[in-house]
């Protein structure tokens, strides 16, 4: 009896052996949570050097600097005739006008290379400023005022502090005669930043201080009005149809196993398959919102019926049989009560396939919407580009400022993501139904 | 072009009292399985008839092959003869849709639709267009809302939602809209169920109501709720129907040995 | 042309200068809507007219008497319609005389006989016993059954045009040299009567770079991303899954091109500056920068994928185990990770296939060249990078080069089509076993 005991003590639950087998244990579970913990916050510290590395780079290109010249609107250049006529003043070469601000701002400089690089520090879109300025206000003309014009790209980028000061002439972009001028300019508190508006409503350009994103977006926004039009009615109707109506045979299963798959198709496969369809075989537009539209579309169908198809599941099976039992065909049972009820899911799951057609690109570049495209598309059949190319593009452009412009663009494209994603979470959380 | 008979099947019937449906040798297969075996019964016009049975015995599964509920089961396979006045309800040219206007069904959970009171029991009349202004649907709403005993309760509130009803009110909801529609036959599958002792009387009493002008076929797993509310009974086992008779002669001096134990509690 | 602008819905004077067809296109479509607008308004006025009403008496309602002698008047000239559509693609001489009377007269005459013969009959027909009913849902039915298809469709689409290309590629370059060739170099073929032998078509580099790179980022992926889910389910309170779930599920939701700027700006550079420090060469497009962040983009891929996985366990068989004094630890790694294994190789599958589809983080921060390497810290090039660069830009349709980003779509098809295949369908039998 007691060598039993003695034995169970040596073996069992309160032998010393056991305790500290214990200890050891409970050190392995402290440990394996913490493994488990660390996974996360590896994750989402990833996260934070993406988005930190996003926004600490793209911030600037909401800004801009101009730097302010007397400019004379002299009446020789504008308009020599004298009869402020609106072709004319359109005509006329304004960048004279910024060449002779600087040329008297900087009388000393003299020599053809000197004065281009002075003609440099602002950008070669400025007269079209001074252009409309004019066309606004003919009363201008012979009066000398001063305007803040938008800086050239290396000035810029120097001013924001992405060229460094203290390295060698011969590896700096901005050299030490320009760095002269700007502190001249500096010093007399000509250069100026402000809010870059026309990083919102001018098209692609090559000048990295003119390029703007309303081109992109307007593209991005024929395209993905295209894709809603084709994928939201096709996608809901399928869905009714699987859920609904369809009787189990051959066809439902073989379009069930070939949506799932299209569901995991590498998007790029699409992007073929517009190609070959939409453009070689159709001869629809190239580089247009429609073709992109139509393929994002295709690509977006499977999301949109898997979502749809769960929110019309879970619409409990007491409402059809009600419907039924008063006289409702499968029809009306269908589109009277079935699809209101589950339409929260049904466009919740839209617009996350919305949000991800909108973060597409590589598709898009199979159908030619890489081209270079400065005028802001007017329609569905204009060559455009969208947003996510835009920023593909400019990733791929050698100035330094263009690597603002990027990060600033993509900033600009999570913000959409961001409202988009937002307003399907209030959306399912507003009218999300516990049965 | 329908016959008069077919006719009748959807638009109402001219017959004075007597037998409204006629089943004869019915089956149902839910696919290899015989869920209902050679089941005939003839269920009386203006009378409450209740199908008892233990579960699964397949007196559900009769009363879903009455308004033809059962097609919505893909599975489903139904052979023999069901006669509504005279003609098979599931003959080629019966409209299934029709045939469920004229046989209405309450449902063992209650189920109104997550609209407004009104809006639930004005579904029917609208589908089926059966008022012709704003008015007359108004009329038929309340006036079902009274047959279904529900109207002092929920006048005041017709336009909140049906779902934020009490459940026996969501039945009675669910009772007044199948009455909107205006059928011969309510088929009640177990419809208090789900119910409270309190609300499960104001429906049987109910029910008792609504048989001056409708036939009523209730399955219900309560014998005394049998024998307080329906005039005949039909016993169902293992998906045959054992014994039909009236009401009181069943449960008072049964004729199979089967329905005796099931009503003596024995089994079941 | 005119006839897929049709079918689309596009003025088809966008694309083609074909006035005529044009101009007698949109008033012929007026006109049959109004006819069948009409029909509508007489059919429905008919139908109050004769239906007689009585208070058990249940007809069609008029507007379902309406819908069905629209129907009656559209559905013929539609069909009729496509039938001219078709014709029009056809390659027949469409400028002799009699092909363009057909053209220009018969088949609008034709349309119009056709409404009009439909509004006669179905209005002709209406009586209180018709079963317009039947007529309108067959109708929806039929378009319900044609929305699914689509999907069917397009996946023909894509096996057929990738398909039809590769045959051709192959008539160009065998196909030992693609599946067995060593060496890759597509660009050299710009002699057009030496295409094929001079241009290498060897696609081994690109299968073992786009291997590499996906199993540096499924190195990353899958230890992140099923700890999360492990500590998720098992371990996190409800108010940290509340919240460090959608943090995660925000990595899922980028879009690539941004993950392609990050690891061809950030991360390669780093990799790169972080070699020089160590005295290791590393370029700066290495495959590990690429395989890294493409891993960071999958990590809630998989956790997600696991968490579902994980939930699925039944909690008895945790129950079993704690009853026996098993730690938390314990019962994970030893019964419930065992117990889960097949779903998860299940999401692994569907990761890796995804990884592979996966165009723009490789496209710009992964090489162009191909590199027959297993170095990680060197540049590779993969099957998608080489799809991109073989067809953006200008290119001549039938050339080996073009022909091969098609070939090379298809082996990317078959293969995440049957990573996609095994994986749900290991998943799927592991639901069933816990079910």
């Amino acid at each position: 009896m007691t060598d039993q005991v003695q034995e169970a003590a040596g073996n069992g639950w309160q032998s010393e052996k056991f305790i500290k087998n214990l200890a050891k244990r409970k050190r392995a579970e402290r440990r394996f949570r913490l493994t488990g913990l660390l996974a996360i916050l590896t994750a989402l510290t990833l996260l934070g050097i993406l988005l930190f590395s996003i926004v600490s780079k793209g911030h600037s290109a909401f800004i801009q600097t101009t730097i302010t010249l007397d400019i004379t609107f002299a009446e020789s250049v504008i308009d020599p005739n004298g009869n402020r006529d609106a072709a004319e003043l359109r005509g006329a070469n304004y960048a004279k006008l910024v060449q002779d601000a600087l040329r008297e701002k900087f009388p000393d400089v003299k020599g053809r290379r000197d004065l281009r690089k002075l003609f440099s520090l602002i950008s070669n879109d400025a007269d079209s400023a001074l252009r409309e300025m004019v066309e606004n206000d003919p009363d201008l003309i012979g009066k000398t005022v001063p305007v803040a014009l938008v800086a050239g790209d290396d000035v810029d980028m120097l001013k924001k502090g992405y060229i460094d000061r203290s390295l060698a002439e011969d590896d700096r972009r901005v050299k030490d005669q320009e760095l002269a001028w700007l502190d001249v300019l500096e010093a007399e508190g000509d250069i100026e930043t402000r809010f870059n508006s026309g990083f919102f409503t001018n098209g692609d350009s090559r000048e990295p201080e003119k390029a703007g994103i309303a081109g992109a977006m307007v593209g991005s926004f024929y395209t993905l009005i295209v894709t809603m039009l084709i994928s939201f009615p096709i996608g809901v109707m399928t869905a009714i149809y699987l859920e609904e109506f369809a009787t189990k045979n051959k066809l439902t299963d073989l379009i069930e196993v070939n949506i799932n798959n299209l569901a995991a198709v590498p998007s790029i496969v699409f992007g073929l398959l517009g190609l070959a369809i939409f453009l070689n075989f159709a001869h629809l537009p190239r580089s247009a919102p429609i073709v992109g539209g139509l393929t994002l579309a295709l690509m977006t169908l499977p999301t949109i019926i898997i979502a749809a198809r769960a929110a019309i599941r879970a619409v409990p099976d007491s409402i059809r049989q009600a419907a039924l039992g008063l006289g409702a065909s499968n029809q009306q049972a269908a589109f009277h009560h079935i699809l209101p009820l589950s339409m929260p899911g049904i466009l919740t799951g839209t617009i996350i396939g919305l949000s991800q057609a909108l973060g597409e690109t590589a598709p898009l570049l199979m159908i030619g919407m890489v081209a270079f495209i400065a005028d802001i598309p007017g329609g569905f059949s204009d060559p455009a580009t969208v947003m996510p190319v835009q920023i593909f593009l400019w990733a791929d452009s050698p100035e330094r400022a263009f690597v603002e412009k990027t990060s600033g663009a993509i900033m600009v494209l999570l913000g959409f993501l961001i409202i988009m994603n937002a307003f399907a979470i209030v959306l399912r959380k507003k009218f999300e139904r516990r049965w | 072009m329908l016959t008069q008979a077919e006719a009748n099947v959807e638009n109402g019937p001219d017959t004075g009292n007597g037998v409204i449906i006629s089943t004869r040798d019915v089956n149902v297969y839910y696919g290899d399985n015989h869920a209902l075996q050679g089941v005939s019964l003839d269920i009386n016009k203006h009378q409450v008839t209740s199908l008892i049975g233990p579960s699964g015995c397949g007196k559900s599964t009769y009363l879903r092959c009455l308004n033809r509920m059962n097609d919505t089961v893909d599975s489903c396979r139904v052979t023999g003869e069901i006669l509504l006045d005279g003609v098979d309800i599931y003959g080629p040219s019966v409209d299934e849709v029709l045939l469920r206007a004229r046989v209405g069904m309450v449902f063992q959970k209650p189920n109104p639709f997550p609209k407004s009171i009104y809006d639930n029991v004005a579904y029917g009349p609208r589908i089926h267009g059966l008022a012709d202004n704003k008015d007359d649907l108004d009329e038929m709403v309340l006036t079902s809302l009274e047959k279904a005993g529900l109207i002092k309760e929920v006048q005041d509130r017709l336009h909140s939602s049906g779902t934020g009803l009490s459940g026996g009110q969501q039945q009675r909801l669910c009772i007044a809209r199948a009455l909107a529609v205006r059928p011969d036959i309510i088929l009640m599958d177990e419809p208090c169920s789900a119910l409270d002792p309190i609300a499960t009387a104001k429906v049987e009493e109910l029910i008792d109501e609504l048989k001056e002008n409708y036939t009523i076929i209730i399955v219900t797993h309560s014998m005394q709720q049998a024998a307080r509310i329906s005039q005949r009974t039909a016993f169902f086992h293992l998906g045959e129907i054992v014994e039909t008779g009236d009401t009181e002669k069943l449960f008072t001096s049964p004729s199979d040995k089967r329905t005796q134990g099931y009503i003596t509690g024995r089994f079941g | 042309m005119t006839c897929v602008a049709r079918l689309f819905h596009l003025p088809s004077v966008l694309f083609t200068n074909e006035k005529e067809t044009v101009m007698s296109f949109y008033p012929l479509v007026i006109v049959l809507l109004l006819m069948s607008a009409a029909g509508y308004w007489f059919g429905s006025k008919k139908a109050l007219r004769t239906v007689r009403k009585s208070s058990n008496f249940l007809t069609p309602r008029p507007h379902q008497f309406g819908l069905y002698v629209v129907i009656w008047s559209l559905v013929p000239p539609v069909i009729l319609g496509v039938i001219w559509a078709v014709l029009q693609t056809t390659p027949l001489e469409t400028d002799t005389g009699a092909m363009r009377q057909i053209d220009q007269v018969v088949f609008p005459v034709m349309l119009l006989l056709a409404t009009g013969a439909g509004l006669y009959f179905s209005i002709l027909r209406i009586n209180p016993d018709l079963r317009v009913r039947k007529t309108i849902e067959g109708l929806v039915y039929v378009l319900l059954i044609l929305a699914s298809i689509i999907s069917i469709l397009t996946t023909l689409g894509i096996v057929l045009s990738l398909l039809f290309e590769t045959i051709q590629f192959f008539g160009k370059v065998p196909m030992s040299e693609f599946f067995f060739g060593l060496n890759w170099s597509p660009q050299t073929a710009l002699r057009a009567d030496q295409v094929g032998s001079s241009g290498a078509f060897g696609s081994i580099p690109l299968f073992t770079g786009t291997l590499l790179i996906t199993f540096i980022a499924m190195c990353v992926a899958v230890p992140l991303g099923l700890l999360s889910a492990v500590y998720m389910t098992e371990y996190a309170s409800n108010r940290f899954r509340a919240v460090v779930k959608p943090l995660l599920e925000i990595l899922a939701g980028i879009p690539t091109v941004v993950y392609g700027f990050f690891a061809a700006l950030t991360v390669g550079v780093f990799f790169r500056d972080l070699g020089d420090s160590l005295g290791i060469d590393v370029v700066s497009e290495s495959a590990l920068a690429a395989g890294v962040v493409m891993g960071m983009m999958i990590i809630p891929f998989v956790s997600s994928l696991s968490d579902d996985i994980i939930m699925a366990v039944p909690q008895s068989l945790r129950d079993g185990s704690y009853g026996l004094g098993a730690t938390k630890s314990e019962t994970i790694r030893k019964v419930i990770l065992p117990a889960a294994l097949p779903g998860i190789v299940g999401a692994v599958l569907l990761a890796v296939s995804r990884a592979i589809g996966e165009t723009m983080i490789v496209v710009m921060a992964a090489g162009f060249a191909a590199n027959l390497t297993a170095n990680p810290l060197e540049a590779v090039t993969t099957v998608t990078v080489q799809i991109v660069g073989l067809l953006v830009g200008d290119q001549e349709f039938d050339s080996a080069k073009t022909l091969a980003a098609f070939a090379l779509a298809l082996v990317l098809f078959i293969v995440t089509l049957c990573l996609n295949v095994i994986a749900l369908m290991v998943v799927r039998k592991y639901r069933e076993e816990y079910d």
